[in-house]
């Protein structure tokens, strides 16, 4: 009845292509935003940021990387968990050289260090497709938690091999170390995530967003229309890395605040950044909140029916996590092959329609 | 073969100079000759049909001429300069486009989007601006829009704008694969059998977007078609090849009545 393109006149080509054609749309992503800066800062507590809505953010963040590269690009990666310690790591190493530099700064200078790094082992993706270049990908993921245990430049020769989050203040709050203010920590998060999304949009409708999906579907097709698949590539390599690194190095320094790179950036973070993706909907900005808002909420819930309803044990609850989890998975991919947001776009397509659709 | 510098066709229009002239081009893979010493060129406005049976070595010929194949021996000039060892994306940027033998479409996208893939090599902002969607990326985004809208408005293919294309019927994607051609602005444009498979009706369409491409756009036009009607009715000058050899070069009427030609798709008697 509200979901209506009818009478709203597009007069420009840019009117056209904006981000949400509809009315409806384009308020109702002004309310979340205003909900999400104006409201929830004031009531957010520390179980909240630290159970649902830090992890929500950041691995939104780290979705959208991977759906950068194997959504809008199609070069499948399994190396996210090694660029997200990439990411932390370089951060670790930023803020304890360089004391005096703010936590935005550091944080996208880790983005760019993980780009040049993702560049890099995006190097084989000009020669190989398809499950070779993720096998290729698995080797960074590998080789890269391998190089920050060894190396111990990386983690300033500490003794227990961890990493610890120096304490930064924005405007003389704390955001990372021991006593942080939850709203402030939110904010930061926010504030990245917000940012982030809105150039992954801007870049994905635009001429580059072309070239990658032109190389994800038909990449002959593509280098005789004038894609480069060099340039095409190797960009999606470092904007994608530079997104995961982004999220490594939040998830270091807001969300854990002291790291152990095989615990935190393992091979299991690189899976789960990949069920998001495909679980949200290759391609799709909105798949990838979606698929991070389902991987972070889906065991929360059931820790909560099972445990605080149910009452069960904790260890038993926890094995069953996995079991509904992985079969949830399953079932979601044989049912909606196109994740969530395909979900979506079936449900604006009826709402258009709604309540008459004849 | 020696040609005036221009040359009037019977339909009055005028053919210019040589846009691309294949010199001696020989194409092995392995020990398979696909092309033997093949050389002919293409004149500028005029709209040339390379023919042949099945195996000819017909679409090899264009993946040569727009960089996909590179002839062990050979020279290909385009617009009076030897091309060296380039890259197909490079070509493109010549301005060479071409559509594909079997549709090679980007499934995924929209007409709108597929057809603004052809804009891209005409587009030059960088990420940075593309990332702030602002001013310059803004602007050329428009200005690339309304270049590809008139290619949807000559191809009437308005309605079916924002659909996916892999939901499209197939005579209504070799259109759109027909648009993302032009909408590169090419100087030359290669069609790769632009009416397989097609019936009648479509057929008819399709040969007067071909032709009123040529004709709005002065686009010269090399095309591959197993339908000889067709060919015959809209050629200029017809290239005939036969196990991978030139076998017959020239108007229409005089490959018709070419011996070899006729050899080639009636079979010889042998003796």
């Amino acid at each position: 009845m509200f979901y209506r393109e009818a009478g709203d006149f597009k007069t420009t080509y840019a009117d056209d292509s904006q981000t949400f054609p509809i009315k409806f749309d384009r308020y109702r992503y002004w309310a979340v935003l205003a909900f999400a800066f104006l409201v929830v800062p004031f009531i957010i507590n520390d179980y909240w940021l630290n159970a649902v809505v830090l992890p929500f953010l950041i691995y939104s963040v780290a979705a959208i990387g991977l759906n950068i590269l194997t959504g809008y690009c199609g070069q499948v990666s399994l190396g996210s968990g090694g660029f997200m310690a990439v990411g932390a790591y370089a951060c670790y190493k930023f803020m304890t050289s360089f004391p005096g530099m703010d936590i935005f700064s550091v944080i996208l200078l880790s983005g760019f260090v993980t780009a040049a790094v993702g560049i890099l082992f995006g190097l084989p993706s000009l020669r190989i497709k398809g499950f070779y270049l993720a096998v290729a990908t698995l080797a960074a993921q590998f080789f890269l938690v391998w190089l920050f245990n060894k190396v111990p430049w990386f983690y300033n020769y500490s003794a227990s091999g961890q990493i610890n989050a120096p304490e930064r203040t924005v405007f003389g709050y704390a955001v990372t170390g021991a006593e942080t203010h939850a709203w402030a920590v939110y904010l930061v998060a926010l504030i990245f995530v917000v940012v982030l999304a809105v150039i992954a949009r801007n870049l994905t409708r635009g001429s580059l967003g072309r070239k990658w999906m032109a190389i994800r579907d038909m990449d002959i097709a593509a280098e005789i229309i004038g894609v480069n698949p060099m340039t095409a590539k190797l960009s999606a390599f470092a904007i994608s890395s530079f997104y995961v690194g982004v999220s490594g190095a939040m998830f270091f320094v807001l969300y854990l605040g002291a790291v152990e790179v095989g615990e935190a950036f393992g091979i299991g973070k690189s899976f789960i950044i990949l069920f998001m993706v495909i679980i949200g909907g290759l391609g799709s900005i909105f798949g990838s909140f979606a698929g991070a808002a389902f991987m972070v909420l889906m065991p929360v819930l059931l820790k909560n029916v099972m445990v605080g309803q149910l009452g069960w044990a904790t260890d038993l609850a926890a094995h069953f996590e996995f079991v509904i989890v992985g079969g949830l998975i399953i079932v979601f991919l044989i049912l909606e092959p196109h994740g969530l947001a395909q979900l979506w776009r079936l449900a604006k397509e009826k709402l258009r329609l709604w309540p008459f659709p004849h | 073969m020696t040609m005036a510098e221009t040359y009037q066709t019977p339909d009055g229009r005028t053919i210019g100079g040589q846009v691309m002239e294949m010199k001696n081009i020989t194409l092995r893979f392995g020990g398979v000759k696909a092309i033997t010493d093949i050389s002919f060129d293409i004149r500028e406005g005029e709209i040339r049909a390379i023919i042949g049976p099945n195996g000819a070595g017909k679409s090899s010929m264009l993946n040569v001429m727009n960089g996909f194949y590179h002839p062990q021996e050979g020279e290909v000039w385009f617009h009076g300069k030897k091309r060296g060892p380039m890259k197909p994306h490079q070509i493109a940027k010549q301005g060479i486009a071409r559509t594909f033998q079997n549709i090679a479409l980007f499934s995924g996208m929209s007409t709108l989007d597929n057809i603004m893939t052809g804009r891209l090599t005409h587009m030059k902002t960088g990420i940075l601006k593309q990332a702030m969607w602002w001013g310059p990326a803004e602007k050329e985004e428009t200005e690339n829009r309304e270049v590809v809208e008139k290619v949807i408005d000559f191809l009437e293919i308005q309605s079916i704008r924002k659909t996916p294309v892999g939901r499209l019927p197939y005579g209504l994607q070799k259109r759109v694969e027909l648009g993302r051609a032009l909408a590169a602005e090419p100087k030359l444009l290669l069609l790769d059998e632009p009416m397989a498979g097609m019936n009648v009706e479509e057929k008819e369409d399709m040969s007067r977007f071909i032709l009123d491409v040529n004709d709005e756009f002065g686009t010269t036009i090399a095309l591959i078609e197993h339908d000889m009607g067709v060919v015959m009715d809209i050629a200029d000058r017809v290239v005939v090849m036969d196990y991978g050899k030139k076998i017959g070069d020239g108007s229409p009427d005089e490959v018709r009545n070419n011996q070899d030609v006729i050899d080639a798709y009636l079979g010889v008697a042998h003796d």
